[in-house]
């Protein structure tokens, strides 16, 4: 039976179908980073002083931290000075006012990235924002939201038009010197979204950014900022793509979410960076800081994440349970193939009475793919009967790869109720035999027992991003699903 | 529409089936017993095409054609069924779901158009009435969860839905009670036909007092030691294999 696994070798060495190149005029910073070009990178967007202040400060406490090496990932050194902190699609004029104003080999992009924002915009009614590589280059169906309140345009354009707002929120649930990859995106950052649901309104249509790294040697800092104000109800999908390249690529997003009173947020990712070659060569590197406050009473935010591209990815999704009775979830699927590296997880962090968390990680091992779980879920003195449901489920394919599980308990008050569900199973030869006997190709039994395994988490997502997820799943383990 | 010449088959090594003749027709019902290891699921597990299982000499004819240059999914395509000894789990994949899948993977390769959800289920339906699988079941994930008898049950359901050609059936009866037994028994007597064959592999008899078969082998030692009717398989429920392999012993 030696020769089980082989087919499956075969099948995990296929290509990334979204690595193709855009060949558009860029607009660059030189490399490097100092004062000079967080200056630089400010006065393009041309911001109040206030800001420039405020990534300045960031700046100088990220030269005092020193990059964390605590996650179960190995990579070489990167060199902060040999990165280009800002590129933007070069246009003619202004930046555009409509789609048809629109760089048409931008859009094409999309297109073969299988967006097509006309189509978006017509057929699945989705507001498309998107990013590609340091500006948002096209905010869809804005009008349409603002008809509701709902504020929801690219991070530059809310530092102009909603000063206010961004100034009070920025940096409110992740402080600038949070993290050494905070403190670097909140130093440099160029772009991203931004999303205010007022009072009450319960947002009409999935907000959506995708995201797209395209320039060589460019690093990605996008800051996203949402809030949703009492009573409000909000789902937020982005996705993430980038070209093929043989150095990696440097992106660190940070994600902020403000829930209050009986509020919802609902924020999704599909995350397809390129994730290197089968020798690992290449690929993006992927450090994100995401995080939600529940501040007000009743508020919930759930983060579901599936993460199949990257070379590293170091991402924790995490909610801080700071008002009574409020919810935190945290729905995972993360895969690594080839020789990509995932530490991914959440941290849950109890503050309110009553509050409950819930856990669903699901990681897919396969090739020399390396995969770490690693959650933290805090309840705090005054968390009174606070609950924490934690499932993590380990799925390994072929017998060269690897599965970690690391969750970090810490509990200070006697009334929490925690539960913790581990499992670790491979596909085997045998499940394969018996989907083949029945008909269906090796490819397509893989991607169906994977798809089963997941399916506790693509449940969660919207309808027609968890066909693209399961899609991506396949893909990025063979050829297609059926 | 089955033809095996001196089939010798190794398994890590070990020669398990020594020069194995067999020839089955379109609409017989064909019998293999045997005590354990003496092949009978090796057999049933070359004729599908599973990996690790080496054929050293002889030849399968199926339809016409060499069946051991196919892969498993082909020989499913054109028509080869088998319902396993020990279904395995497929935690997360529904039932249906799964069948649907294979369903249509079949059809593609016989140039007919997928079902549809609506016609699919009608004819699910259909097929689990038969083998009196319950609608619940047709739900849950592949045999998760399922007892034995459930199984063997899916796996009947399973075969009315792909309508095989040719039907392995390894085992269909062991752990049944003699209740689910008859079910089974039913259900399968309910899917001869002239176009298809079957070939039952089984430890007891008690499984042929319900489809009586055209044609009963006795298998032992890796070869067929006997071949006779119905009432072989009765005589060997009363002597026993001992006798059949003294008689056939130097």
């Amino acid at each position: 039976m030696a020769t089980a696994t082989e087919p499956i070798d075969e099948i995990l060495k296929r290509g990334y179908d979204a690595g193709f190149i855009t060949d558009i005029e860029q607009e660059y910073a030189p490399p490097g980073l100092n004062e000079q070009i967080v200056a630089f990178i400010s006065n393009k967007k041309n911001e109040p002083e206030w800001l420039l202040e405020w990534r300045l400060k960031a700046y100088r406490h990220w030269l005092k931290m020193k990059e964390p090496r605590w996650a179960k990932v190995s990579y070489p050194e990167i060199d902060y000075q040999d990165i280009c902190y800002y590129a933007a699609p070069k246009s003619k004029d202004d930046a555009p006012k409509s789609l048809d104003e629109v760089d048409p080999e931008l859009l094409a992009t999309y297109e073969k990235l299988g967006i097509p924002l006309h189509e978006r915009e017509i057929l699945a009614g989705v507001a498309v924002d998107a990013v590609f590589d340091s500006v948002s280059v096209a905010t869809t169906f804005r009008e349409k939201l603002a008809e509701v309140g709902v504020i929801f345009m690219s991070f530059s354009e809310a530092v102009q038009e909603h000063p206010e707002l961004v100034k009070k929120y920025l940096g409110s649930v992740v402080p600038i010197a949070d993290n050494f990859f905070s403190a670097l995106n909140s130093a440099v950052f160029s772009d991203g979204s931004f999303v205010y649901i007022p009072k009450g309104v319960r947002c009409p249509m999935e907000l959506s950014t995708y995201f797209r790294i395209n320039a060589a040697k460019t690093g990605q800092f996008e800051r996203t900022l949402i809030v949703a104000e009492e009573g409000s109800y909000v789902s937020y999908l982005e996705g993430c793509t980038a070209p093929m390249r043989d150095e990696n690529q440097l992106h660190a997003a940070v994600v902020e979410l403000v829930a209050h009173k009986d509020a919802q947020i609902k924020y999704s990712t599909v995350q397809n960076w390129y994730p290197g070659d089968e020798n690992g060569k290449g690929g993006i590197f992927n450090f994100v800081t995401k995080r939600g406050l529940c501040e007000g009473e009743r508020s919930k935010i759930s983060w579901t994440q599936v993460e199949t591209g990257s070379a590293i990815t170091w991402k924790y999704p995490s909610c801080i349970l700071k008002g009574d009775n409020s919810i935190g979830e945290f729905y995972s699927v993360a895969l690594s193939n080839h020789r990509q590296q995932a530490d991914t997880g959440t941290k849950m962090i109890h503050l309110g009475k009553n509050t409950r968390s819930t856990i669903i990680s699901k990681g897919i091992s396969a090739g020399h793919g390396q995969q770490t779980y690693r959650g933290g879920v805090k309840i705090m003195r005054g968390a009174t009967n606070a609950r924490n449901y934690t499932q993590c489920d380990s799925l390994l394919i072929g017998d060269q790869c690897g599965a970690h599980t690391v969750p970090y308990v810490d509990v200070r008050n006697s009334t929490a109720q925690l539960e913790h569900e581990a499992t670790t199973s491979r596909i085997g030869e045998d499940q394969l035999f018996y989907c083949r006997q029945r008909g269906l190709s090796e490819e397509d039994a893989v991607s169906l027992i994977v798809n089963g395994f997941a399916k506790q988490v693509l449940k969660e997502l919207p309808m027609e991003f968890a066909v693209e997820a399961q899609k991506l799943l396949g893909v990025s383990l063979e050829g297609a699903v059926g | 529409m089955l033809k095996i010449e001196d089939l010798h088959v190794e398994v890590d090594g070990k020669l398990i089936l020594k020069g194995i003749d067999l020839e089955i027709q379109a609409g017989e019902v064909h019998a293999i017993m045997g005590p354990n290891g003496s092949g009978k699921s090796t057999l049933a597990y070359v004729l599908a095409g599973r990996e690790g299982y080496e054929v050293t000499k002889g030849s399968v004819t199926y339809k016409g054609r060499d069946l051991l240059e196919m892969s498993p999914e082909a020989r499913a395509a054109e028509g080869v069924f088998l319902g396993f000894q020990y279904p395995v789990a497929i935690p997360g994949v529904s039932n249906v779901y799964f069948l649907k899948a294979a369903l249509n993977a079949l059809r593609k390769h016989r140039g007919k158009d997928p079902l549809d959800a609506i016609d699919f289920m009608k004819l699910s339906k259909e097929k689990a009435a038969l083998v009196q699988l319950p609608d619940e079941l047709t739900k849950r994930s592949v045999n998760d969860g399922f007892s034995g008898g459930e199984k063997k049950r899916n796996e009947i359901y399973q075969m009315a839905m792909l309508e095989p050609s040719l039907a392995v059936l390894d085992e269909t009866d062991s752990g049944l009670d003699i209740d689910a037994l008859k079910v089974i028994a039913d259900g399968l007597n309910t899917l001869r036909s002239p176009e298809r064959a079957m070939l039952i592999i089984t430890h007891y008899q008690r499984l042929l007092d319900y489809i009586v078969p055209d044609v009963v082998h006795v298998l032992i030692d890796g070869q067929i030691v006997r071949t006779g009717d119905k009432d072989l398989a009765k005589r060997l429920e009363a002597e026993g294999y001992a006798e059949v392999r003294d008689a056939i012993q130097p």
